[in-house]
């Protein structure tokens, strides 16, 4: 490194006060990034990144402060300045990209005054000036008609969009450093990439150093020179980037690399002999209309005419991007609401028959877990009534054999019985999902149907439920449709995938045969969309 | 001879650091809800043992003690029969209380059924509910309870009825509102996906997490009540005299106000604190959910 650092760290401790509790959450951090660099602080939820992202750009929370070390702007230690010294150097010398685009922008406002604000805040003297940067500013992070998205409020642009005029504001006074914390991780994969081209661009027209938050350790590689790979608050271990897939120092980086589904070298689920007898789901020609509110009953087609089958004791995928319609089709096959037209069959059972008690006494059949384990669990149930529940509403279980039961699931999904009294407050993401994945086996149902299952979930606790997954559907011999937008991850563990754009099905069939010879121009948009591409295949 | 100071002090630590914990309990506690408690405890006091504060009987008058001002026989003052003031105060507040709890308990209750039916089952069967709440809350609340008293009759029960019905109205949209959003949750469509009937789902789920709201507001309510039911004896709806009932106590005592200001002034005072004890209450119960 011969270039003189934008940024350094050196030996930064961050810890948050919590009543009388002090708690430390970032020990002894250094590293430093060049101009003209991208480092990436790669971490699992309660790493401490983000805390450390705060305190470089002095954004702490309130009740965190920076223990010691310095961090150092330019060669000038910040860490300690007033908040009043610090408003000067933010967003001009560093800027945030914040993560979510939804949240970020004030909604009562345009576009055009929130970008001008910071021109005003920092130029105070040429307005008018600042007004026609803005216009250019718009333009060249990739708006289309800037002069028009001026006069728009935030709820008229796509997530994509936002995300673009959140990079307007962090990019218009040509900051030094830029802090980008997990840009994009709300955002569809093939938005994902082009607004991390977009940043790239930028950074290498102003030589901007970029310090790049992220969780996913495929984008990361894709995008960083350098990487910091954070665990507990502490450094597990960084290095240029090449040289850490190359060689992985630390065991916990070798585990992240084994566990991310888009860096694992690409491997297919063995063809299976298809299990005989009737098919698990048969979704004919499934229309689902929904009528729009306040407009006169004018219809929105969410999906349109979509079929598959999904054989026994296999893994069906549906992939798509938000409003594919993916999420529709599932509850569809659940039976939470009736097709507008089509036809579902689960296990041999045509859900248009069934109706009031059949269709509860059919709910054994089939279950749904949901993507937020932290909505899916009633928050004031405790571990071990949730997971009985769905068998008291089945009747006439005794008691002893009905704890029995629940106790049987609880540990074949590896969850330690201390648990057991637990609310779901107290337990991990992770955790949670079991309790959920448990929640819908004590039925002993014959299909599992997984709506972004583990989209939620950090990259080593997804490995460890895919993993357990695959154990049950083996063990019962459970079928499952796989709702999800992750590419990666369906591409490692289905059998056939269905691929939706705009509620139609663009692709489907065996999984090998629509990754590597995908019929649409949107599939092979989302293939390429895939992060991890730079650095291939490591094993 | 060498132990016996040393195991004393040993004792005194352990005590200490007892006591300490105490303190610091009670120091995390703001003082004004502290206070707010106290207030309530005292009435509840009041009411279950009367006997404890006062020996005067509160509705035997003493001759000759007639409209006496407060002084250290008679602490509050007599009444124009000689009836010592403290006395009726004291065993005023059985009414004033349970009057207030029959009324809180009406409208939490049936508030709280029908803004489970109204939100849970939508529709024709939420707006029919609803408007009528609408109509209930359109119509003022002394009004209404006055309309309710005629119909059911004088009396202590009866005012705290008529009272509550008052209240059903904002418990029912409060609960509503809640059980509207809970609803939508993923967890009670979970319950129904594991094969819940919809009463079942109801009952363990969607009203454990929504009437949260509700209990937070009986406090509010229940400061509510006390003015409404002691406004409701004031216009003499309530309890029949001679009842202590502290409502009842101001109107009388108001005959004499140029002359026997403790006779309204107490009673006032008793009746402001509680209100203030319970909203003060209800705040924090509010603020903690």
């Amino acid at each position: 490194m011969t270039r003189p650092a934008v940024l350094e760290l050196d030996n930064v401790a961050i810890s948050y006060r919590e009543q009388d509790i002090v708690r430390r959450v970032v020990h002894d951090v250094s590293f430093s990034i060049a101009a003209g660099e991208v480092v990436a602080l790669v971490g699992e939820s309660g790493s401490g990144k983000t805390t450390t992202a705060q305190a470089v750009i002095g954004l702490l929370p309130g009740n965190g402060q920076v223990d010691h070390g310095a961090i150092r702007l330019d060669g000038t230690d910040i860490a300690h300045l007033s908040q009043r010294r610090l408003d000067a150097i933010r967003g001009s010398r560093i800027s945030l990209i914040p993560q979510d685009p939804s949240s970020s922008l004030d909604p009562v406002r345009t576009i055009g005054s929130q970008v001008a604000e910071i021109l005003d805040i920092h130029r105070p003297r040429d307005r008018a000036a600042n007004r026609e940067r803005v216009i250019e500013l718009l333009g060249h992070v990739g708006l289309s008609r800037p002069e028009l998205r001026v006069r728009q409020y935030p709820h008229e642009l796509s997530g994509g969009m936002r995300q673009r005029v959140l990079i307007a504001i962090a990019v218009a006074l040509k900051p030094a450093l830029i802090i980008a914390d997990e840009p994009t991780s709300a955002l569809d994969v093939t938005v994902q990439r082009r607004i991390l081209d977009l940043i790239d661009g930028l950074r290498a027209e102003n030589d901007t150093a970029v310090l790049f938050v992220t969780h996913d350790l495929a984008v990361a590689a894709d995008r960083a020179d350098r990487l910091v790979i954070l665990r507990d608050g502490r450094i597990q271990e960084q290095g240029e980037t090449a040289a850490i897939f190359r060689a992985p120092r630390s065991a916990y980086t070798r585990r992240l690399l084994a566990d991310a589904p888009s860096l694992a070298p690409v491997s297919y689920r063995a063809a299976r002999p298809a299990a005989g007898g009737e098919p698990a789901i048969v979704v004919r020609d499934l229309v689902q209309d929904f009528v729009l509110a306040g407009r006169g009953g004018e219809r929105f087609r969410a999906v349109d005419s979509v079929s598959f089958t999904v054989p026994r004791g296999s893994t069906h995928a549906i992939v798509g991007e938000s409003g594919s319609g993916k999420t529709t089709i599932a509850r569809a096959v659940v039976g939470f609401q009736r097709p507008t037209s089509g036809h579902v069959r689960v296990d041999g059972t045509d859900l248009a028959t069934l109706r009031g008690s059949a269709m509860r006494h059919f709910r054994r059949t089939i279950q749904l877990v949901y993507q937020n384990p932290f909505g899916s669990l009633d928050p004031r149930q405790s571990v071990r009534s949730i997971i009985e529940e769905p068998l008291l509403n089945f009747g006439a279980l005794p008691a002893a054999e009905r704890a029995a039961k629940a106790l049987a699931i609880f540990d074949r999904v590896g969850l330690p019985r201390d648990l057991l009294a637990r609310k779901p407050r107290a337990l991990s993401g992770g955790q949670r999902q079991r309790v959920a994945i448990a929640r819908a086996l004590v039925l002993d149902p014959r299909v599992l149907v997984l709506d972004e299952a583990v989209s939620a979930l950090d990259v080593t606790v997804q490995a460890q439920i895919l993993r357990l997954l695959g154990e049950l559907q083996r063990d019962l011999g459970l079928s499952y449709l796989f709702v999800s937008h992750d590419l990666a991850v369906v591409r490692q563990i289905a059998d056939s995938v269905t691929v939706l754009h705009n509620g139609r099905a663009v692709d489907a069939g065996p999984v090998r045969d629509v990754f590597e010879m995908p019929t649409s121009d949107y599939t092979r948009d989302l293939i390429e969309a895939i992060p991890g591409k730079r650095h291939p295949a490591f094993a | 001879m060498s132990d016996a100071p040393l195991a004393g002090a040993g004792v005194t630590v352990e005590g200490g650091r007892h006591a300490r914990s105490v303190a610091a309990l009670l120091r995390r506690v703001p003082p004004g809800l502290l206070l707010a408690w106290l207030v309530i405890l005292l009435a509840a006091l009041l009411a279950v043992a009367p006997g404890l504060f006062t020996h005067y009987s509160p509705t035997a008058g003493i001759a000759g003690h007639q409209l006496r001002p407060p002084d250290l026989t008679h602490l509050l003052g007599t009444d124009e029969l000689g009836r010592d003031l403290l006395s009726r105060v004291v065993h005023g507040a059985i009414y004033t209380l349970t009057g207030a709890f029959v009324a809180v308990a009406v409208g939490l209750l049936a508030g709280t059924a029908l803004g489970l039916v109204a939100g849970s089952v939508g529709g024709v069967v939420d707006d029919a509910i609803m408007r009528v709440v609408d109509v209930l809350l359109a119509i003022p609340a002394l009004l209404l309870s006055l309309s309710i008293i005629v119909l059911l009759g004088f009396g202590t029960v009866d005012a705290a009825i008529a009272v509550g019905v008052t209240a059903v109205a904002r418990f029912a949209r409060v609960l509503r509102s809640e059980v509207v959003s809970v609803r939508r949750t993923e967890y009670v469509e979970a319950a129904f996906g594991s094969g819940g009937t919809f009463v079942r789902v109801l009952w363990r789920h969607v009203l454990p997490n929504s009437v949260t709201a509700a209990v937070a507001m009986a406090a509010v309510e229940f400061g509510r009540a006390i003015l409404l039911i002691s406004t409701l004896g004031f216009l003499g709806y309530g309890a029949p005299p001679p009842t202590p009932e502290w409502g009842l106590l101001i109107a009388e005592g108001r005959n004499y106000i140029a002359t026997a200001w403790w006779l309204t002034t107490f009673p006032g005072i008793a009746v402001v604190v509680l209100v203030l004890a319970a909203n003060r209450i209800s705040q924090s119960v509010g603020k903690r959910t």
